[in-house]
Parts: C-alpha cells; structure tokens; sequence
C-alpha cells in the first residue's frame, strides 16, 4: 500500500542529502569537539560550519546560535533561562493561551516557582493582539514569549509587531519558530526577537538536535551545568553528527524557500477548498492567510476525529487530530477551545500538514477518499439524526 | 495501538444504525471525553432479540459499541446485566488502559437501554433485574 504521509508538523523525514552529510560523523570523524588532536578538530570544524549555516538561514551572528536538543529543550531553556536570569529584575512573565506545551508547562512550573504569568488570549483566527501584549506589561513584567506559527492551526503571529512592544520597553522576546524556521522567512532582526527556538526534525533534518538562538547581550541562565560547551551556555557534548545534519538542512531550506511555499500554498488551499466544498458541516480553523504554507485544519462535525484518523491509516493516509479521544490526557486541544471551538468541533478536528515530498495525486487521494469515511462514521453518528449522512 | 479484533470491529462495525420501534433505547455521554453512544434493544419473553447502537466516538468506542451489541443478541435480560465493560474489553482482545473508560461507555449503553424497556414494561421479574442495575461492576483499568 502507498501510504501518503500528511503530518510533517509532527516531524519530517530527513532528507538524504541531510543523511549523507551526517553519516562521517558517526564513525570516521567521530571526536569530541573539546579535544585538542585531529579527530577533535574536524569534529570542532564541522560543528562551527553548521551553527554558520543556521545563523544564515536567521540572519543571526554565528555566536548567538545554541545548538540543544531540540525544540522543547529550546523553549525549557528560553523560558527558565530568562526568568532565572532576571529574577531581581521582576517575576512577570507575557505569554499565548496557544502556545505549544513546551512552552505552556514551563510558564506553569514556573508559575509555582512564584512566577507571575499572564496568558493572552486569541481571537477567532488564533492571533495575539499587540495591543493585549502592550496592556500587559507591568514594570514587573521580564520576558514575552509568543510562537511564530501555531503547530495546530498554522495561525502565523503578528511577531515583529510585538517585538517592537518589548523592545520599547526593554523586555526579552521570545518566539518558538519550530514550526517556521525553514518554511517561511525568518530574520531574528525583522522580527525583533532576542531569543528563537527551532528543531531540526521539522525541517528535514534529523531529531534530537535544536537551537536557541540567543541575541548577544541577552541575559540567560545556562540549561545545563558541566562543561563549558556553546561558550558555557550549554554544558554536554555536542551532538556533532545531528549538528552537522541541522546545519545541512537549515542550509537546503534556504535554497528554495519561495518556490517551496507557493507550491505548497496551492496544494494547501485546494485541499481545504475540496474538503469544505465536497464535505457540508465542515469548517476551516485559523487564519485564511496568515497561515502556514502546510497547514489545513478543519472541523468535521458529527464525527470524531481519531475515528476519522484510524479510518484514514487504514488506506494509508496519516494525519493527525485535536480531539480529546486521541490525546493522552484525553483532553481537548487547549489551541482549538482558545478560538472558541465548542468541545464537539475541536472533537471532529482534523490536521493535514503538506511537505517537501507532497503531491498533488496525493491530495486528490485525500479529496476522494475522506469524504466516504466521514460519510461512513456519520452514519453511525448519534448527532446526525436530522441530516443527511456525507 | 489497537487489537486485530478492535480494528475489525471498528472497520466494519456490526448493528450500526437506526432501528424501527426499539423496546429499550439507552442514550449515555462518556464524561471523560465527551463522546455520545446510543444503544436499541428488540426484547421478546425477557430475551433480547436485537441491538443495534449509534456512536459519536474513537475507536474503541465504535468497537465496543459493536462488539456489546453483538454480545447481548440472544442474552435474557439478566444475563446481559451481567456483562461488565471488561467482558467487552476481553472478547475485543484487549483495550489500551487509557481507553477502558470507552468500554464503560458501552456497558452503561446497554444497561441503560434495558432500564428503558424495564421502566416500559414493568413485570414481576423487574424489581429483581433492577436490582441486578444498581450493582456497578465496570473497572476502569484492567
Ligand atoms: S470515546 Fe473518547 S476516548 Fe474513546
């Protein structure tokens, strides 16, 4: 069976090219970076090119990128460096009602660490009003955090708006751009940011391998306490061949950035216009516009959504879902009831999320079949007693 | 994540759908997740006849749904009181621990479709099935 895989928010496969530049680093230059012979060297060479490559595809300086172990280590690190970092300075903390758990539990463990944390509200499309930001601020208040495309919904935030707010008034910003970085334009300048989080296996690169950018002069407690890696922010070996596999792939995203986001605007947008068209009851989540180039998250009602999704794995479609049933807290996703979505439609939630190596067949496919299988678990929908089932 | 016999179940459910003057129709929300399982019984001579259920649900769900109403064709009314969620769970093979609370969801169906057809149809035999009712036997975990 051909499976077409439609989940590349969750994580992507590492492009080829991103494995053949990672494979010498496993057993022939294979050193510590630290180590001051040959083997260390290279090592220490290759790791030097990557943060290159990544500081070019943010327009960052080489020294303000960190490498971690992925996205969630950069968020942990971003909201726990910060708030340890300017502690004398106050305990007020901005951030979204939408962000991604990495950042959620860390606001929530730092609330009971006595932090103050403020949690913006969205409107229907998933967008943070600057203005809510600027309302919010108090002389307390140390660090804003805001991600840059929601991983949900692929709401884009209006981010170098809100980053001239905190450079206003003098606050650290931080944006989670794992969804972002390598999708659609990122500049840590236009956007105003002084600390950026990204994750190498949603850029086709391989998992386990981060980055915090960090603008010079931001002050950050380091993560991770040993040596002194990433110039003492980030005590622990480097992870040299993934580094080496980030860099690469932060390095072919750059290459064709605009011709890949057009094309995959076109297979986003006839895919949500399929769906709502060929489908009644069913209702795009996010914004129209401000939205990723891979995103479509739509609303089927009557029907839950990892019925839907074990339906689709049957054919070999793999998607993802918001609903309760399918998460493992068996709660609604906190993105889908933030803009307002009753529990019943975050419940009939669906996600697609296109990539590199999505075809236009591969939509048709999605658009021909998944109007039957709603259709099928409609039929046997308690709520559908007065419409037609499909 | 889920048994051979759960995704047949839920692939090709069995007794899905409406049926024509129910004797007992049991209607019940799961409160953890919010789902929705609709549950019709045909009963003659204390006997149930027929099953057939509507679900708003994962997949466990679905599969429970199918597989209780198959379960309770031919059951006399006692003895369909005396399948518990884990019957249900066992005979599907087995549910993740974090869907247990979905086989609930359909053992509560059933008996709440039979405490419709009992309310519909007192006879001497009620008082002694209610009782059977009250008795809560479902775990949630296995
Ligand atoms: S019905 Fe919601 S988890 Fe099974």
């Amino acid at each position: 069976m051909q499976r077409i895989y439609l989940d590349y928010a969750a994580t992507t496969p590492t492009d080829p090219n991103v494995v053949q530049a990672m494979l010498p680093y496993f057993h022939d230059a294979f050193g510590n970076p630290s180590a001051i012979y040959s083997y260390g060297q290279e090592a220490k060479n290759a790791l030097e090119e990557a943060r290159g490559k990544v500081a070019r595809l943010i327009g960052a300086r080489d020294e303000e990128i960190i490498f971690t172990s992925g996205g969630t280590e950069a968020d942990n690190f971003a909201l726990k460096g910060a708030a340890y970092a300017n502690q004398k300075k106050g305990n007020h903390i901005i951030t979204s009602a939408i962000e991604h758990h990495a950042v959620l539990e860390s606001c929530k463990f730092l609330g009971k660490m006595g932090y103050k944390i403020t949690y913006l509200p969205v409107d229907k499309y998933g967008l943070v009003d600057p203005d809510s930001v600027k309302k919010a601020i108090t002389d307390k208040t140390i660090l804003i955090s805001v991600m840059h495309a929601n991983n949900e919904i692929g709401t884009i935030q209006p981010i170098s708006e809100i980053g001239k707010i905190a450079k206003e008034a003098g606050i650290l910003f931080h944006s989670d751009a794992v969804q972002t970085a390598g999708h659609i334009p990122v500049n840590v300048n236009e956007l105003g940011v002084d600390l950026l989080s990204m994750s190498g296996h949603k850029l086709y690169g391989p998992k386990g391998v981060g980055v915090l950018y960090t603008r010079k002069g931001s002050k950050l407690t380091p993560f991770m306490h040993g040596g002194g890696q990433e110039r003492g922010r980030r005590a622990s070996t480097e992870n040299v061949p993934g580094i080496v596999g980030l860099g690469q792939a932060a390095e072919l995203a750059g290459q064709d950035l605009e011709g890949e986001t057009q094309r995959l605007i076109g297979l986003r947008d006839k895919l949500i216009s399929g769906i709502v068209q060929k489908v009644d009851r069913t209702h795009l989540n996010g914004h129209p516009v401000k939205r990723l180039p891979n995103n479509v998250n739509i609303s089927v009602e009557f029907v839950e959504g990892e019925s839907m999704c074990l339906n689709m794995d049957i054919v070999g479609i793999c998607a993802s879902t918001g609903s309760a049933c399918s998460s493992g807290s068996l709660e609604a996703s906190h993105v889908l009831l933030a803009i307002g979505l009753e529990h019943v439609q975050a419940h009939g939630s669906l996600r697609f999320t296109l990539g590199k190596w999505t075809t236009e067949e591969e939509v048709e496919k999605v658009l021909e079949i998944l109007p039957r299988i709603i259709g099928k678990l409609r039929a046997m929908s308690p709520l559908t007693k007065n419409l037609s089932p499909g | 994540m889920y048994s051979e016999k759960v995704m047949d179940h839920f692939n090709n459910p069995r007794n899905t759908g409406d049926m024509e003057n129910p004797d007992g129709i049991g209607h019940v929300g799961n409160p953890v997740c919010g789902d929705i399982m609709e549950l019709y019984i045909k009963v003659k001579d204390d006997i149930i006849t027929d099953a057939k259920f509507k679900t708003f649900g994962c997949g466990a769900a679905i599969a429970t749904s199918s597989m209780v109403t198959e379960m309770v064709k031919g059951k006399s009314l006692a003895d369909a009181l005396k399948i518990s969620n884990k019957a249900v769970a066992e005979a599907l093979g087995g549910l993740p621990a974090i869907k247990m609370h979905c086989s609930v969801l359909a053992e509560e169906a059933l008996s709440s479709a039979i405490d419709d057809y009992l309310k519909k149809n007192p006879t001497r035999n009620t008082d002694a099935l209610r009782k059977l009712h009250k008795t809560p036997h479902h775990e949630e975990t296995e």
